[in-house]
C-alpha cells in the first residue's frame, strides 16, 4: 500500500464517516460554542445568549440530524450497517437509535435544569460543557466497534460524570460523592482496560467483529483450547464485565451508586440513571453480539464457543436476579428519596440485565428470533425506563425547589398542597413497580415473557424468571411507602409545603412525562414496540 | 350503540371518562361533583341494562364479540365479549357500584380524590368481566389494585394503611402467580396456524384438546391450575388466603366495603370459572378433591370465626369467607369414575348454584355492610355487644336490615337460599361427608346471623355510646337498603330471573369440561403412581 491508495482510502472513508458522524460533530460544535461564548462574555447575566438556548440549540441540531439518518435505517429496512473512521465505530440502526435516545434524555435533563435552576447562569457553562461530553462518550458507546474505542467511550463518559456528581461546590457530601465515585471508577476502568488487553493479546485483534472469527478458531482447535487459553479468555470476559458491571451499578460493583446520586443533584442523578444506563447497555449488547459473532455464522459456530456463551448468559441472568433483589431489598429501610431511588435503578438495571442474559442464551442456540424479541424488550424498557425515570428524578427536583429537603418523611401531605406533583409521582413511581396501565408493566413483560422464553432451553433460568417476577412484589412497598407518606401520613404543622399548580412550566414537564408514561402502556404500546422491533431487525439482520 | 364494540367499550370506559371529567372540577364543588359521578354510574347502567336486553338466553356460546389488534407482534387484541357467566356479573357490578355511589354520600373527606378513584375501580372492574384476551384480563385485573389501595388508605378507618398495604402485597402476589401461567399458556400455545395467544377461547380449546396439534400438556395444566387457583383464590377469599379480608373489609369505608364483598370477590370466582376451570381441566379434575375440601373448610371456618367477632363489620367480613365457600363447592364437584364424569347434571347444579350464590352473595353482602354502615355512621362504634332494641329506636332501618340479614342467611325465599341450597346438594354427589359438613355450615350461619339480630336490633334498649345521635334513616339510605332488599327477595322467590340467564353457558362449560375427563384421569393416575 503505497501513500496514495492510503490517502484515497481515508478519503472515500472520510467521505461517507463524517455525514454519519455529524450528530457527534454538532455536539462537539456545541461545546465550542459553550466555550466561545463564555471566553467573549455574551452569555452572561442580561445577554440575549444564555448557556441551555446554545445547548438547546446544539442537541435540536444534533437530533433532527440523527432522526434523519434514524429514518434512512428504518425506511430502507434491510440496510446493513457500515463502519466509520476505519472500522473503529459502527454506523447501524442500534447506533442511530441510542443517538436519538440519548438526545431525548439530555433535551429532557436540560429542560428540567431551567426549571429547577440548577446550575445558575453563572455555571451554566461549565455544567452543559460536562453534560454534552459525557452524553458524546455515551453516543460512542452505543456506535463502538473496537475494543479500544470502548474504552474511550466508557472514560470519556466517567470523566465528566464524576464532575457533574461533585458540581455542588460548597457541599460535603457532593464532594465525597464525586471523590467515591472517581476511586470506584478508577478501579474499574483498570480492570476493565487490563481484560480488554488480555483478550486483545489472545485473539490478536481488538476490533469486535474479528473477535469471533478469532475465537472461533481457538476453540476448533484442541490444542489452542487448552487451560491456559481457557484460564484467560475467561478473566479476560470477566474483567471487561466487571467494567461495564460498575457503569450498571450491578451488584457487587454497585456500591458507588447510592452515594454519588445522594450527594449529586437529582437532575444529575437523573441524568446518570438513565441516560448513562442505556450507553452502558448499548456497550453490553454489542460486546455480546461481538463475542457470539454473526448471526449467520451460528451453525458453524463450534460447541465449545456455544458452551461459553451459554454460560455468559447464564451468569448475567443470575448476576440480574441478584441485583434486582438486592436493590428491591435495601431500598426498603432508605429515607431519602434519591438514594431509594438509587437503589430502585440498581434493581432495575438487574431487570434489563435479564433481556441481555436471555439474548446470549437464546444465542448460543442459535435462536435469532427470540434473541429479537429479548432485545426488542430491552429497548422498549429503557425507553419507558427513561420516561418514568426522570419523571421521578424531576419530580424529585421540583420538590426540593420548594420544600428544600429530599427526606421522604417531608413530602407528608404533599398531595394536598401540590396534587399534580404527587399524582405524576404516583404514576412514575407505579410504573417502575410494573402495574398496568403503565409502560413499566409492558416493558416489565416483554423482558420476562423473553426470559421465560429462554428458560426453556436452560431450565435453570427459570430461578432467575421466577426471583424476576417476585421482585416486583417485593419491590411494590417502598414505592408504595413514598405514596402512603404523600397522600395517608398527616403532615406536621410546620413543615413546608410545596405549591406547584398545574398551570405552570414545571407542571407541563411533570405531566409530558407522566402522560408519556401511561400512553406507553396503553395506547402507544404497538408503535413504540414497532420502533423496537425494527432497529432490532437492523441489528440483527 | 347497537355495534357491539361500541357498546361493550362505553360500558367499561364511561366511568374513566367520567373520572377523567372530574379532574377538571372544582375542588370546592363538592355536591357537583357528587352528582356528577352518580350520573355517571347510572349511565354505565343504563349501558349494562341495553347489553342485557340484546343479550340472547339461547346461545351458550359467547356473545357480542369483537377483537381489535392492540399489540401485533406479541398476538395481543382487544377482544371483548360477554356470555351467560358474565353478564350476570356485569349487571351486578354496575348496580353495586351504583348504589355504592349513593352511599358514598357519607364521604365528606377529599370528594374530589375519592370519586375519581372510586370511577376507576368500577372500570377496572367492568373490564375484568368482559375482556377475553388474557393480557386485557390481567391488565384490568391489575389496574384495579391503585384505586382499591388509597380508598382504603385515605378514607379508611384507624387501621387503614396496615390493610391497603395488606390488601395490595396479597393481591399483587396473586397477580404474580397468574403472570407465571399467562406467559406458560402464551407460549404452550404456539403451533396451529394462529401461533402464540392469548385468546382465552382459543386457550380454552388447547386445554380442552379441541385444537390438534397444539396441547397442554398435563404437567403444565396442573401448574398453571395451581398457579391460577391460589392467584384466584387469594381475591376469592378462600382459607388459608383470606386473612387480608377482615382487615380490609373492616377499615374501608363503607361504600367500598360494598364493592369489595359486593363485586371484587366475585372476580376470584369468576376467573377460576372463566380461566382456571376451562384452560387447565386436566389440572382442574386433579385438583377436585382438594378444593372442594378446601370449600367447605371455608364455608366452616369462616362462620366459626363470625360467631366469635364483637365487631359488626368483622363479622360481616368473616360471613363472606364462608359463603364464599359455597362457590369453591359448587364449582369444582366434578366427579368422575371409571374415565367419565359421573352426574354432571349434579356438577351442573353445582356449577349454577356457584354462580347464583355470587350474585345473591353480591347483593346481601353488599346489603350487610351498608347496614353496619349506617349505624356506624350514627353511633361511631360497632361493637356488638354494646347495641340492642335498635327496633325501637328505628323501626325502618331495623326491618330492612333484618330482610337483608335474613337473605345472609339463606332463609327460602331469599336470594341467599338458592346458592347454598344447589351447591350443598350438588356436593352430596361428590361425597356425602363433605356435604354434611358444608350444611352444617348453614345452621352455623343461621346461628351468628340471628345472634346478630338478637344483639343489635331487638332487646329492651340500646346500651352502646352516643344514643342521642340515633336517628330515622334518611331517604338516600333507605333508597339504597330498599333497592337491595327487593333484589333479594325477587331473586329468592323467583331465581329463574338468574338461572336463566346462566343457564345455557355454564351447561355448555360443563359439557365441554365432562368430555376432557378421560385424558385428565389418566394423568391423575400417573400422578399417584
Amino acid at each position: 500500500m503505497n501513500i496514495e491508495t492510503l490517502f484515497n482510502y481515508l478519503k472515500s472513508d472520510l467521505s461517507t464517516s463524517l455525514p454519519a458522524f455529524s450528530p457527534e460533530l454538532t455536539i462537539c460544535a456545541t461545546i465550542l460554542a459553550l466555550l466561545f461564548a463564555r471566553l467573549f462574555n455574551v452569555d452572561r447575566r442580561g445577554s440575549l445568549i444564555s448557556p441551555a438556548g446554545i445547548t438547546l440549540t446544539g442537541i435540536g441540531v444534533a437530533f433532527v440530524l440523527s432522526v434523519v439518518q434514524l429514518g434512512k435505517f428504518t425506511d430502507s429496512g434491510s440496510d446493513q450497517g457500515s463502519g466509520m473512521f476505519t472500522g473503529l465505530l459502527l454506523f447501524d440502526g442500534f447506533t442511530a437509535f441510542f443517538r436519538v435516545f440519548l438526545l431525548v434524555s439530555i433535551i429532557l435533563i436540560v429542560w428540567l435544569t431551567q426549571l429547577s435552576g440548577i446550575p445558575d447562569r453563572e455555571d451554566g457553562p461549565d455544567f452543559f460543557i460536562l453534560l454534552l461530553g459525557s452524553t458524546l462518550g455515551m453516543m460512542l458507546m452505543a456506535s463502538a466497534n473496537h475494543m479500544l474505542m470502548l474504552f474511550l467511550a466508557i472514560e470519556m463518559t466517567s470523566v465528566p460524570s464524576y464532575v457533574m456528581v461533585g458540581f455542588l461546590k460548597g457541599r460535603k457530601t457532593a464532594s465525597e460523592a464525586a471523590l467515591k465515585y472517581v476511586v470506584y471508577g478508577g478501579g474499574a476502568a483498570g480492570v476493565m482496560l487490563y481484560g480488554i488487553s488480555l483478550l486483545a493479546g489472545l485473539l490478536g485483534t481488538a476490533h469486535l467483529p474479528e473477535m469471533a472469527a478469532q475465537l472461533a478458531k481457538i476453540a476448533n482447535d484442541p490444542a489452542l483450547m487448552s487451560g491456559p487459553t481457557l484460564t484467560t479468555l475467561a478473566i479476560a470476559v470477566v474483567m471487561i464485565l466487571v467494567g461495564i458491571a460498575f457503569k450498571l451499578s450491578l451488584f457487587p460493583f454497585h456500591f458507588w451508586c447510592p452515594d454519588a446520586f445522594e450527594g449529586a443533584s437529582a437532575e444529575v442523578a437523573g441524568f446518570l440513571s438513565v441516560a448513562s444506563k442505556a450507553g452502558a447497555f448499548a456497550l453490553l449488547v454489542r460486546f455480546c453480539l461481538a463475542m457470539v459473532g454473526e448471526f449467520t455464522e451460528i451453525h458453524a459456530t463450534p460447541a465449545a464457543m456455544k458452551q461459553f456463551n451459554l454460560q455468559i448468559g447464564v451468569v448475567l441472568g443470575f448476576v440480574a436476579a441478584i441485583t434486582a433483589t438486592f436493590g428491591n431489598l435495601a431500598a426498603y429501610s432508605q429515607t431519602n428519596m434519591k438514594r431509594l431511588l438509587a437503589y430502585s435503578t440498581i434493581a432495575h438495571a438487574g431487570y434489563m440485565l435479564m433481556a441481555v442474559s436471555a439474548m446470549m442464551i437464546f444465542l448460543s442456540l442459535g435462536d435469532s428470533n427470540g434473541a429479537k424479541r429479548a432485545i426488542e424488550g430491552l429497548l422498549y424498557y429503557l425507553m419507558v425506563y427513561l420516561v418514568m425515570n426522570l419523571g421521578a428524578f424531576g419530580i424529585v427536583a421540583l420538590i426540593r425547589n420548594e420544600i428544600f429537603s429530599e427526606q421522604i418523611a417531608d413530602y407528608a401531605q404533599l398531595a394536598k398542597s401540590s396534587p399534580m406533583l404527587a399524582v405524576g409521582m404516583l404514576i412514575c413511581l407505579f410504573s417502575l413497580v410494573g402495574i398496568p396501565p403503565t409502560g413499566g408493566f409492558v416493558g416489565k413483560f416483554m423482558i420476562f415473557a423473553a426470559m421465560f422464553d429462554a428458560a426453556e432451553y436452560q431450565p435453570i433460568m427459570y430461578a432467575v424468571f421466577v426471583v424476576g417476577v417476585l421482585n416486583t412484589v417485593f419491590s411494590l412497598f417502598y414505592y408504595l411507602n413514598v405514596l402512603r407518606v404523600m397522600w395517608i401520613v398527616p403532615a406536621d404543622e410546620s413543615a413546608r409545603t410545596a405549591e406547584v399548580p398545574l398551570a405552570s412550566r414545571s407542571g407541563a414537564f411533570v405531566a409530558v412525562l407522566s402522560i408519556a408514561v401511561i400512553v406507553t402502556g396503553t395506547i402507544f404500546v404497538a408503535p413504540v414496540q414497532q420502533i423496537a422491533e425494527q432497529v432490532t431487525r437492523l441489528v440483527s439482520s | 350503540m347497537n355495534d357491539p364494540i361500541i357498546l361493550l367499550s362505553a360500558i367499561i370506559f364511561a366511568p374513566a371518562v367520567g373520572a377523567l371529567i372530574l379532574s377538571v372540577f372544582n375542588k370546592e364543588a363538592e355536591e357537583g361533583m357528587r352528582v356528577f359521578a352518580l350520573i355517571t354510574t347510572v349511565v354505565t347502567f343504563v349501558l349494562t341494562l341495553m347489553l342485557w336486553n340484546i343479550f340472547d338466553y339461547q346461545d351458550p356460546q359467547m356473545q357480542l364479540q369483537v377483537s381489535v389488534p392492540w399489540i401485533k407482534a406479541w398476538n395481543i387484541n382487544y377482544q371483548l365479549g360477554v356470555d351467560g357467566i358474565s353478564l350476570p356479573l356485569v349487571l351486578l357490578t354496575s348496580l353495586i357500584s351504583l348504589l355504592a355511589m349513593v352511599a358514598s354520600w357519607s364521604i365528606t373527606k377529599q370528594v374530589k380524590g375519592y370519586l375519581i378513584l372510586f370511577l376507576l375501580l368500577e372500570t377496572g372492574m367492568l373490564g375484568v368481566f368482559l375482556a377475553l384476551d388474557f393480557f386485557l384480563f390481567y391488565v384490568f385485573w391489575e389496574v384495579m389494585l391503585l384505586p382499591m389501595y388509597f380508598l382504603i388508605g385515605i378514607w379508611g378507618g384507624p387501621r387503614k394503611e396496615y390493610a391497603a398495604i395488606k390488601f395490595f402485597l396479597y393481591t399483587l402476589f396473586g397477580g404474580v402467580l397468574m403472570f407465571i401461567a399467562l406467559l406458560m399458556f402464551y407460549f404452550g400455545s404456539a403451533g396451529g396456524e394462529v401461533g402464540s395467544t392469548f385468546d382465552i377461547l382459543r386457550l380454552q380449546k388447547i386445554g380442552q384438546g379441541l385444537i390438534p396439534g397444539v396441547e397442554f400438556d398435563g404437567m403444565t395444566q396442573m401448574i398453571a391450575f395451581w398457579l391460577l387457583f391460589v392467584g384466584f383464590a387469594i381475591k376469592v377469599p378462600t382459607i388459608p388466603f383470606h386473612t387480608w379480608l377482615p382487615d380490609a373489609h373492616v377499615e374501608a369505608p363503607t361504600p367500598i366495603s360494598m364493592i369489595l364483598a359486593g363485586v371484587l370477590l366475585k372476580m376470584g370466582g369468576y376467573g377460576i370459572l372463566r380461566i382456571a376451570f376451562p384452560i387447565c381441566p386436566q389440572g382442574a379434575q386433579a385438583a377436585a378433591y382438594v378444593l372442594v375440601l378446601i370449600g367447605a373448610a371455608s364455608i366452616i371456618y369462616g362462620a366459626f370465626a363470625a360467631m366469635a367477632q364483637t365487631d359488626f363489620k368483622r363479622l360481616v367480613a368473616y360471613s363472606s369467607v364462608s359463603h364464599m365457600g359455597y362457590v369453591i363447592l359448587g364449582i369444582a364437584v366434578w366427579k368422575v369414575s371409571d374415565g367419565s364424569t359421573v352426574g354432571s347434571d349434579y356438577w351442573n347444579m353445582g356449577m349454577n348454584g356457584a354462580m347464583f350464590q355470587m350474585i345473591g352473595h353480591g347483593i346481601s353482602s353488599a346489603g350487610m355492610f351498608f347496614m353496619v354502615g349506617v349505624i356506624y355512621d350514627r353511633v361511631h362504634h360497632r361493637d356488638l355487644n354494646k347495641f340492642g332494641g335498635l327496633m325501637g329506636l328505628m323501626p325502618l332501618y331495623s326491618g330492612l336490615a333484618v330482610g337483608i340479614f335474613f337473605a345472609g342467611l339463606g332463609l327460602p325465599g331469599l336470594c341467599g337460599f338458592w346458592g347454598e341450597a344447589f351447591t350443598v346438594l350438588s356436593a352430596w354427589n361428590y361425597s356425602p361427608i363433605l356435604a354434611i359438613i358444608a350444611a352444617a355450615g348453614v345452621i352455623l350461619t343461621a346461628g351468628y346471623i340471628l345472634w346478630t339480630i338478637q344483639r343489635v336490633y331487638l332487646g329492651p334498649e340500646y346500651k352502646g355510646p352516643h344514643p342521642e345521635a340515633i336517628t330515622p334513616i334518611n331517604m338516600r339510605e333507605f333508597s339504597v337498603a330498599l333497592t337491595l332488599l327487593i333484589f333479594a327477595i325477587a331473586f329468592g322467590i323467583y331465581p329463574e330471573s338468574v338461572f336463566g340467564m346462566m343457564r345455557e353457558s355454564t351447561t355448555l362449560l360443563v359439557t365441554n369440561l365432562s368430555n376432557t375427563v378421560n385424558s385428565g384421569l389418566e394423568f391423575a393416575g400417573n400422578i399417584i403412581q
